[in-house]
């Protein structure tokens, strides 16, 4: 196992200012991630899930604690970390290669490479043929696909994934958890997603976290010890159906 | 498309014929009302002299100048006060306050300080064309998607960065509002100025025509004047059909 965790987080709090003294989003949360492991986020909603997320993308400053990156103390956006939003958060005047394009415009990158890379995103997440499309044509399962997409098109090593299927319906969500988990299996990352089936979470994570509703601590943190590659069936194996109560339980 | 076009022709070709009719019928003097004939007679003079196409032309630059200097005083006010809410907050009673002066009541003063030149009028058209569009502009950059704004701030995006690839294009479709808005209005102010003091233009045309009782030629200025109002706004539609292409609705 790598000797440095992929990400540690030391006592965070988040508290957002209000006039009756703040409303506390995070409340001294610790955990460390390891590299390349799946970790899966639950909570119920306003349980400071996407806060969390926005601590480690570098969007939001925590009030108190820290975060360490590959050892580094965070400070802001950082590269090397792909974001995927709880839209898909396609930028509606840029088509599909373009809105995939756009990071690595953004990085300088020379033309001709950006395009290759680009293509060969389009093609991972299947969506050869609709290059030149637009947002506006896209069902929403291929824009959740093109903000996939754009987040991994500089192979970050570490994704941060806001329940990025929430709007789907289940069959095309469980077939773009299988996806995540075969382009997590081929390209070796750190993921943090957020969710909130824990079915889902089950299937795809390593390890499952709980945040309590507000403040936002810390409630459960299971390891999930499922074989992979993971079947379908197991969802309706005994050990799965018990990792399932453990998780529900501390959700209630 | 097509049917719209004729529908527009016989609507025009029946308000001539009205006005034929009615000028012939009620035998009103040429200096109230001149038939569509003597009208177009009198275009036709003022065309083979050259003053027709001298004063539009004079107008036209005063106009297009005015609206250079009004949008781009505007845009750079309206991107400083967008960014900042306090800027806004001490700017905003001055910028509403100079709206509630009637134009025409500062043009006099403006042609004194400036003479009855160029600068004047296109000092005029600015300050006529700059609210409306300082106005669209930080209803346009302040419309831009918060999540759109992290996604360029995750991806370090400069501040050049984020305008040319975000905000600019966001605000693009309420900024083109703006424009065609002043386009028409920076004509008004041009024949403003011209009233006020000139030598040239097709307001200085209108108030020839009335000094000489040569209704025919206050009419042809007129027509002029709502000809080049309708091409800029048309040559702004035109921008926007080519710029905003990716928010058309699909409607085949
Ligand atoms: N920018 C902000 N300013 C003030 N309060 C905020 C801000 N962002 C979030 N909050 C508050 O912090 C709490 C946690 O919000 P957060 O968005 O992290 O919840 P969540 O777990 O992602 O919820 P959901 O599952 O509904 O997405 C909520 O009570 C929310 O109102
Ligand atoms: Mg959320």
């Amino acid at each position: 196992m790598n000797p440095i965790p992929a990400l540690v987080i030391n006592h965070l709090s988040a508290v957002f200012p209000t006039e009756d003294g703040g409303l506390h989003a995070l409340t001294d949360i610790s955990f460390q991630v390891q590299a390349e492991q799946f970790v899966c986020v639950l909570g119920p909603s306003g349980s400071g899930k996407t806060t969390l997320l926005r601590c480690l993308a570098g969007l939001l400053s925590p009030t108190q604690g820290e975060i360490l990156l590959n050892g580094e103390p965070l400070t802001g956006p950082r590269q090397g970390v792909g974001l995927v939003f709880q839209k898909a958060n396609l930028m509606p005047w840029r088509s599909v290669l373009e809105n995939i394009l756009l990071p690595l415009e953004i990085q300088g990158l020379e033309k001709e490479a950006a395009l290759d890379k680009a293509r060969q995103m389009v093609e991972l997440v299947g969506l050869q043929g609709f290059e030149a499309s637009l947002p506006r044509d896209l069902s929403g399962g291929m824009a959740q696909r093109v903000a996939i997409a754009r987040a991994l098109v500089q192979d970050p090593g570490l994704l941060l994934l806001d329940e990025p299927f929430g709007s789907l319906d289940a069959l095309t969500r469980e077939r773009m958890g299988d996806e995540l988990l075969r382009i997590w299996q081929a390209r070796r990352k750190t993921v943090l997603m957020v969710t909130h089936s824990i079915s889902e979470s089950l299937f795809l994570a390593d390890r499952v976290l709980v945040l309590s509703p507000r403040p936002g601590r810390l409630r459960l943190d299971l390891a999930v010890n499922l074989p992979r590659p993971r079947l379908a069936e197991m969802r309706y194996s005994p050990a799965f159906a018990d990792l399932a109560r453990q998780v529900r339980a501390a959700i209630e | 498309m097509r049917a719209n076009w004729l529908l527009i022709i016989l609507s025009i070709g029946l308000a001539l014929l009205g006005w034929q009719v009615l000028a012939q019928v009620g035998s009103f003097p040429t200096f109230m009302l001149p038939s569509p004939a003597q009208v177009w007679e009198r275009f036709v003079t003022t065309l083979e002299d050259g003053s027709l196409l001298r004063n539009s032309a004079a107008t036209l630059l005063e106009v297009l100048l005015g609206l250079v200097l009004g949008v781009g005083v505007a845009s750079a006010l309206g991107y400083t006060l967008a960014k900042s809410l306090p800027l806004e907050r001490l700017l905003s009673p001055y910028i509403i306050a100079s709206q509630s002066i009637p134009i025409v009541a500062i043009a006099p003063l403006l042609v004194i300080w400036f003479g009855p030149g160029l600068i004047s009028k296109v000092l005029i058209c600015a300050l006529i064309v700059f609210f409306p569009v300082l106005v669209n502009i930080v209803v346009g950059l302040r419309s831009v998607p918060q999540d759109l704004r992290d996604l360029m701030r995750s991806l370090r995006a400069t501040r050049w960065q984020t305008f040319r690839l975000l905000e600019l294009p966001a605000a693009l479709p309420v900024l083109l509002g703006g424009l065609r808005i002043g386009a028409t209005l920076s004509v008004i102010g041009a024949v403003v100025g011209e009233f006020v003091g000139a030598n040239r233009g097709l307001g200085f045309l209108v108030n020839v025509g009335r000094g000489m009782y040569d209704t025919a030629l206050v009419f042809v200025a007129v027509f002029a004047l709502v000809a080049m109002a309708m091409l800029l706004y048309g040559l702004v539609a035109l921008l926007e059909a080519h710029l905003l292409a990716w928010q058309k609705e699909n409607t085949e």
